[in-house]
């Protein structure tokens, strides 16, 4: 079953994990991820298709929607993005809709680290925070060097969130301390700055691999754990953020330290954010249904969003051309 | 040709039929699940036709919306052939359109048939349209100043179209043609007790060459899909010719529409004969006029 506790062996007695030990060396730290319970796949995906049935309607799809809107990362991660159209996409962050203004705002904007500076005058006082993707995103191959100076840049810059790209190769050729140890070089260097670890779900093949992923990205200090850069396809799926829910909720449990959960990419709309937040609900629990703990990471989906609160409002089905392009 | 009705001369049972919406070139199952007994004149069993539901108008808006950009950005000779294609086709379905229009409408075999002919004669007629209408409507205007000055029509974008609810293939070709000829993409509501027609003709353009998403159909009550689809803010323009004859109701689907100052087409006191001659009427009122300014020289 997909929801045992996956951490009973390895915890050193009431009230927690050795962390110490089980990041002291390589092998102690593979005996601790492969000695995570393997993910039962079908159990994962039967799960979530039944999860995916439930119906949320009228008020608690109002309630719902205002939620997955203000859980928002708005995102534009293109070579071709200008300071122009990031301004934009503040204006639109901060008011959402322009027609309603009891629409709220989303959680944050994500940006190139050398568009913070933009995105941080422009948001300046609104309470949106501005999140830099770093670390050479979305490949992630560059030297230590480069990654740290790009996270610095970016928190210079006035970035309130880092997303990092974790070392896919390293990661998948089993080299763990490293991964784990470049995370918590990044985390050093991002200072107050919330960092939030990619594992780039689609790469990792199995989800056992996002298993081990998600505990290594928690072990090493990540404040959230990330499914995907958006570049990659798969992007975020339900069973991949239903396995990472579940490694949060377990470190809490062994430790008291609660970290949030972002799938980012392919979340295009309303029905399917709804579908995320009840797996939220249903796998970590409503504690993590706060834009502290969970986030969408999504650009078209606010749209659509949107659109579907305009139908509950007035009670006519709107059309994009009431929205701002992006 | 297959039997629709229940009576059979052999010993062979019929299969009955239970019928699919039409959209995005699809043919799915309404969303609500719903489906209602179609009957002849007689009241005896035809087959069972999906009964769409608000949230089908929905998804038929959204297929036509998709079909757009593809649809009126092709050449207008290429919409033509498209259609000119799709008139093969009826022609080679005659006879079941003429099965359908009768147990439908009554009458006789010879009155159905020459319905048949009459809407596909429709349909060719307005197919020839495509590459004229812009030559017709068009112009080239004469201004004081140094320009180049025309109007081109350009299509409205989605129609909503209500088929009449007793000319189930000629009425229906008659109101489908006009709108899709000149790039609309649109949404049909079928004849609410004669949807045959219009079923057999969503057969037909799935295996033509019109994209999918240019024309869907919708089965079922005009009150249950009509004000979604007259209120629907993506919706660009409404035909109201299958709500002749029900002054409540049109008057109310004018004001849905009135939201987004769509295009209508008013419903008649009561369903014209529609053999008369068309006219360019239905094609203008789905168009809309741009006017570009050249400089001369430049």
């Amino acid at each position: 079953m997909v929801t045992t506790t996956a951490v009973p062996t390895l915890a050193s007695g009431p009230g927690g994990l050795d962390l110490a030990g089980i990041t002291a060396s390589e092998s102690s730290l593979r005996r601790f991820l492969h000695g995570l319970p393997g993910v039962d796949q079908v159990g994962a995906e039967a799960r979530v298709a039944t999860l995916s049935t439930r119906s949320i309607k009228t008020t608690a799809k109002a309630w719902a929607i205002d939620l997955a809107i203000s859980m928002i990362d708005l995102t534009t991660l293109e070579g071709q993005d200008t300071p122009g159209k990031v301004r934009a996409l503040c204006a639109k962050a901060r008011r959402p809709d322009p027609a309603d203004p009891t629409a709220p705002q989303v959680a944050a904007i994500c940006v190139y680290p050398d568009l913070v500076e933009v995105a941080a005058a422009a948001l300046a006082g609104s309470g949106v925070k501005v999140a830099s993707v770093a670390t050479s995103f979305p490949s992630g191959r560059a030297a230590l060097p480069v990654k740290l100076a790009d996270v610095r840049a970016g928190v210079a810059a006035g970035a309130d969130e880092i997303d990092m790209v974790i070392d896919r190769g390293a990661f998948l050729s089993g080299h763990y301390l490293a991964v784990l140890d470049e995370i918590v070089a990044v985390k050093a260097a991002c200072g107050d700055a919330h960092l939030k670890v990619i594992l780039e779900t689609g790469e990792l093949s199995t989800y056992d691999n996002v298993r081990r992923a998600s505990w290594l990205a928690i072990l090493a200090g990540g404040d959230f754990i990330k499914t995907s850069t958006g570049k990659v396809a798969p992007a975020a799926t339900l069973p991949v953020t239903l396995v990472m829910l579940e490694a949060v909720r377990d470190f809490r449990d062994a430790t008291g330290r609660q970290v949030g959960v972002k799938p980012a990419g392919g979340i295009r709309t309303s029905k399917d954010a709804i579908r995320y937040l009840v797996v939220v609900n249903e796998t970590a629990g409503d504690d993590w249904l706060d834009p502290d703990w969970f986030r969408i990471g999504a650009s078209s989906l606010l749209n659509d969003l949107l659109m579907q609160r305009t139908k509950l409002t007035t009670g006519r089905y709107s059309g994009p051309d009431y929205f701002t392009l992006d | 040709m297959p039997d629709r009705t229940s009576r059979s001369t052999t010993d062979r049972m019929p299969v009955r039929k239970t019928y699919k919406l039409f959209i995005g070139g699809a043919f799915p199952r309404s969303e609500s699940g719903r489906s209602y007994e179609v009957t002849d004149v007689k009241g005896r069993f035809l087959a069972n036709a999906a009964h769409a539901s608000r949230k089908d108008a929905r998804d038929a808006v959204q297929a036509a919306r998709k079909a757009f950009p593809g649809w009126s950005g092709a050449t207008a000779y290429n919409r033509g052939q498209v259609l000119y294609r799709v008139a093969e086709l009826l022609e080679g379905r005659r006879a079941q359109f003429a099965e359908d229009v009768r147990a439908g409408e009554g009458g006789s075999a010879r009155a159905a048939a020459a319905a048949v002919d009459a809407a596909i004669d429709r349909w060719v007629w307005y197919a020839g349209w495509a590459d004229k209408i812009a030559s017709v409507t068009g112009s080239a205007n004469p201004v004081a100043g140094p320009y180049f000055d025309f109007s081109v029509p350009e299509p409205t974008g989605v129609v909503a179209v209500l088929a009449p609810q007793q000319s189930s293939l000629l009425g229906l070709v008659s109101v489908v043609a006009p709108v899709i000829v000149s790039g609309n993409t649109c949404v049909v509501t079928s004849s609410s007790g004669r949807p045959l027609p219009a079923i057999t003709l969503a057969e037909v353009l799935a295996t033509s060459d019109v994209p999918g998403g240019v024309v869907n159909v919708l089965t079922g009550q005009l009150a249950d899909t009509a004000p979604t689809l007259a209120s629907h803010m993506d919706v660009n323009a409404v035909d109201l010719a299958g709500a002749a004859g029900d002054p409540e109701l049109s008057t109310r689907l004018e004001v849905a529409a009135a939201d987004n100052l769509k295009r209508v087409l008013r419903a008649p006191a009561a369903e014209p004969d529609w053999r008369a001659e068309p006219g360019m009427e239905r094609m203008l009122r789905f168009l809309e006029t741009k006017t570009v300014w050249h400089p001369i020289g430049v």
